[in-house]
């Protein structure tokens, strides 16, 4: 028995995966990042937690989490989403490892729909949930089509639809999930981040791995590759921004997210990624717009 | 007033309380008790443990206690904990012409070697609820009248009477060397049919019944017959290497169906029945019925038909039929989404700007 | 020293198809040059289709070879080629226009995006190159150059032709598959579709492989001409001397049923 067996729920292997389970992870995991891009059938296992609810991630941290790791668990970009919440616990209980909210000290992060703002370093791991990992499904549903289309690079008809788009409402409409070709041959779903996150996926130091459960499929992205979202030359890849700055640090940078005051439908803009928020909190940056009376958090009040 | 999924940690608490005081339900009344589902809920308790995949009444009872009821919940539960259980040895394979037989009939036949057995079925009842049974005590039921003949064993499948003619396709042509695992392997396409059949075993009925009877309707028609539905006790041996030799480590109750299905001309077998096959734990005849339906829609391709209905779709009917990827995927959705929402509201904002937009409006 | 020969585009030698006991088509032999149309005729259940189908390796063919001039390979036999190979050569040296412009053509998805995807597919990523092109092209066509973002699903059957001949011929095929262009239009529209095909074909010097129960579209199109039956070539020759001069007494039958305008 070596020392992984040592676990804090009775019962159950380090991580919960068995260790054979987690070799066949790890081998997928070798795969996908030698072909970057690519998705890696494997054999998902069920885990206490739904399919569709992060399983896929979950499995590909299970497999990589080691005792001195120390977890980031973020939802929407923040960390105490009840997902988010959820998953962490998952990982205390039957890892045992340290978690933490600070996106710099920690050494694997498992993200759903976000990148942290913070850029990543190259000893992080960043592990993404995936709910469809197929950049083609909406167009071809058939998975023994689709395979052949991207073994033979025949991407014309993901053109079609961005030509449409531009034909239609003058603009690519593609908020989310927005699809990149990795390492110049593999078009990829990089997960329903917003567009707005897609530049930090390329040339990132920190080695990126996709994990979708319920559709048994790994992928990666290895620490600097080229990841370029599709495009065309006239009408090129643009991410959002917004006129407002976030009501509590002020930041300008990072993606908002939008909330509803009151009845009269008045807004403030928050940074979706909450210890970015706060970090720039404690430095003592503050937001510009007044937060009316009746709001339920001040600026330097843990959200 | 500001709200979000946040406070997490103890939101997650709260609810979990809330649960278990919901679970208990009126402290008054008596708790469950797990032998009582496994005994006299039993149909409830076979099915948890089909889709679950494990054969075990007493934690597939457990289950549907922790469930509240909810079977998908249920299974769910099993299939979570067979994740956790050490593979230990494959069997051989179950001879089910040597099942002790409770139930077996054949529509094919009117009378054939070892009867037609009825067996406790609801078939033949009538739809009527029986207050009776709302009373808290009951006298135990009068013992069923049985003939003095020992129930059949080693019956011979009534689809060998036709085998022994060359009427239907012999098994030979649609057997593999080595048998998929799905547990082991990802689905991939084309499945065998080894994998496919493992799925459909563990295939939501829900899902195989709709499916079937769309077959039935004529979407995807291969005029069946019932050629055999047998339900029973099998043994299960296992050859240990330490032996060297098969031993039995005891009884499964199965319930098995072969479906006749329409003929075809083959360059093996000349012109023959086709056939279909369910097979599932315990009573849930239904689903074994409905399993050997989609079983024989999905070789469409295999036996050259055409392939024009959802039932015959190998791609949709595998990927659609595990409840607990559905149920999980579907419910999803509740989980929060606003930062993508965030994106669409943002585009559909600025493509509902007026046409005339200027430089300056223009996102930059 | 010799006369370099044109190589043929296609060669067809002893090719035969089966479906289990029942014969698609047999002993079917031909080579086909470049900017030549050849017509193959016959009824329905002649086998014209099965050959069709086994011609653009839609298919494989029980017996016989194919041979295509692969650019820049030479003439390569169809089923010895991988079949990531034969897509390519789908996508790009040959085209294939559908009986039922719904198989051949995305519905829902502008004239314009029909017409540019095989650019698209080929790596064009400018939006305004590639919208001009299929404006170009649909222009060649007869369609009227505001129809460009309207959907498929709009347009008429012959119009719907039309788009999907442009959606074939914009990646510059050398040989285009026709199955039944004209069939289920009415006559003055097919009578128009046929005018354009001719011009084209002219314009293009494109080979063209034509399958058709109508023996005038052969007449307009076809140089050569291939009469099915049964699964059997019954007699094949140059168009004007099969029509006018008819050997086999099925091919006479066929001639003397056509109507004379």
């Amino acid at each position: 028995m070596n020392e992984n067996t040592l676990t804090s729920e009775e019962g159950y292997n380090f991580a919960y995966l068995d260790e054979q389970t987690k070799r066949m992870i790890r081998r997928s995991l070798l795969k996908a990042v030698a072909i970057p891009g690519y998705q890696v059938p494997f054999s998902s296992r069920e885990m206490p937690l739904p399919y569709g609810w992060g399983t896929g991630g979950i499995q590909v941290t299970a497999s990589i989490i080691g005792r001195d790791d120390l977890l980031k668990v973020i939802d929407q970009g923040a960390d105490d989403t009840t997902n988010a919440v959820s998953i962490r616990k998952f990982f205390a209980r039957t890892a045992g490892v340290e978690t933490t909210e600070e996106t710099t000290s920690a050494t694997l992060i498992q993200t759903r729909h976000r990148i942290p703002e913070k850029p990543l370093n190259e000893n992080q791991i960043l592990v993404y949930q995936v709910p469809i990992p197929e950049p083609l499904r909406w167009i071809e549903p058939r998975e023994t089509e689709s395979r052949k289309m991207h073994a033979l690079r025949e991407y014309g008809v993901m053109h079609v639809k961005l030509y449409e788009d531009i034909t239609h409402y003058g603009e690519i409409a593609t908020s989310y999930d927005y699809p990149v070709q990795v390492n110049g041959h593999y078009i990829m779903a990089p997960s329903p981040i917003p567009k707005f996150d897609n530049p930090k996926m390329h040339m990132n130091p920190a080695l990126q791995l996709f994990g979708a459960g319920r559709e048994q499929r790994i992928y990666a992205i290895p620490p600097f590759t080229e990841v370029i979202s599709l495009d065309f030359e006239d009408y090129p890849f643009r991410i959002q921004q917004w006129k407002d700055s976030c009501a509590l640090c002020g930041s300008k940078d990072s993606f908002l997210d939008e909330v509803v005051i009151n009845d009269k439908g008045e807004r403030l803009f928050i940074c979706s990624d909450t210890h970015f928020c706060q970090e720039r909190q404690k430095q003592g940056y503050r937001g510009d717009v007044p937060i009316p009376e009746g709001f339920g958090i001040k600026p330097g009040e843990k959200q | 007033m500001y709200v979000a999924v946040k406070g997490g940690e103890q939101a997650i608490e709260n609810a979990h309380q809330l649960l278990a005081s919901d679970r208990r339900g009126d402290p008054s009344v008596s708790e469950l008790d797990i032998k009582k589902i496994r005994e006299q809920l039993f149909l409830a308790v076979d099915r948890v443990m089909m889709e679950g995949a494990l054969y075990d009444p007493d934690l597939a009872a457990l289950a549907i206690k922790q469930a509240c009821g909810d079977l998908l919940e249920a299974i769910f539960l099993l299939r979570a904990y067979r994740t956790t259980l050490p593979r230990l040895v494959d069997s051989e394979p179950l001879e089910t012409v040597e099942m002790q037989i409770d139930r077996r009939i054949s529509a094919i036949y009117k009378d054939l070697p070892g009867g037609q057995v009825l067996g406790p079925t609801f078939d033949y009842t009538h739809r009527l609820l029986d207050f009776a049974l709302a009373a808290e005590t009951l006298s135990d039921p009068e013992p069923p009248a049985t003939d003095d003949e020992e129930l059949a064993t080693s019956c011979m499948h009534a689809v060998t009477l036709l085998e022994q003619e060359g009427l239907i396709e012999t098994p030979s042509r649609t057997q593999q060397d080595e048998v998929d695992d799905l547990t082991r392997q990802p689905l991939a396409f084309p499945a065998s049919r080894s994998l496919r059949l493992q799925n459909l075993a563990r295939a939501d009925e829900g899902f195989l019944l709709s499916m079937a009877y769309s077959t039935q309707r004529g979407y995807g028609r291969n005029h069946p017959f019932v050629g055999e539905i047998r339900m029973g006790n099998v043994s299960i041996n296992i050859v240990p290497e330490e032996l060297g030799f098969e031993i039995d480590i005891g009884d499964i109750e199965l319930t098995e169906c072969e479906m006749v299905t329409q003929f075809q001309s083959s360059s093996e077998d000349g012109t023959a029945f086709t056939r279909g096959y369910g097979l599932v734990f315990g009573r849930s005849e239904r689903k074994a019925m409905a399993m050997a339906l989609a079983d024989r829609a999905l070789r469409a391709e295999e036996l050259g038909e055409e392939v024009s209905a959802p039932a015959q779709d190998e791609e949709f009917m595998l990927y659609h039929s595990d409840n607990v990827a559905a149920s999980g995927f579907v419910q999803h959705l509740k989980l929060p989404h606003y930062v993508d929402f965030q994106g669409e509201l943002e585009l559909l904002r600025r493509l509902r700007e007026p046409a005339d937009k200027s430089e300056d409006d223009l996102n930059e | 020293m010799s006369l370099s020969a044109i190589q043929p585009l296609m060669q067809v030698e002893a090719l035969e198809k089966w479906y289990g006991q029942q014969l698609g088509c047999r002993n079917v032999n031909f080579e086909l040059y470049p900017g030549e149309v050849l017509g193959i005729v016959g009824e329905s259940g002649s086998g014209k289709s099965t050959l069709l189908n086994c011609l653009s390796a839609q298919m494989e063919p029980s017996a016989g070879s194919i041979r295509f001039d692969v650019r820049e390979q030479g003439l390569r036999d169809l089923f010895s080629l991988s079949e990531a190979q034969r897509r390519v050569l789908m996508r790009s040296e040959w085209g294939f226009v559908h009986q039922n412009p719904r198989n051949g053509l995305r519905m829902r998805v502008s004239a314009g995006a029909n017409v540019g995807e095989r650019l698209m597919g080929l790596g064009a990523r400018n939006y305004a190159d590639i919208r001009q092109q299929s404006l170009t092209w649909l222009e060649k066509v007869e369609i009227d150059a505001a129809r460009v973002d309207d959907l498929p699903i709009h347009f008429s059957g012959g119009m719907q032709q039309r788009v999907q001949i442009a959606r074939n011929l914009v990646s510059q095929p050398r040989l285009v598959f026709m199955d039944e262009p004209t069939g289920g239009l009415d006559v003055s529209v097919q009578a128009r579709l046929l005018d354009l095909l001719r011009s084209l074909v002219t314009d293009l010097g494109l080979s063209v492989i034509i399958v058709t129960h109508d023996l005038a579209v052969t007449r307009l199109l076809a140089h050569r001409l291939m009469v099915m039956r049964g699964g059997e070539v019954i007699e094949q020759g140059l168009t004007d001397q099969v029509l006018d001069d008819p050997q086999h007494p099925y091919t006479q039958l066929l001639v003397s049923s056509v109507l004379q305008p």
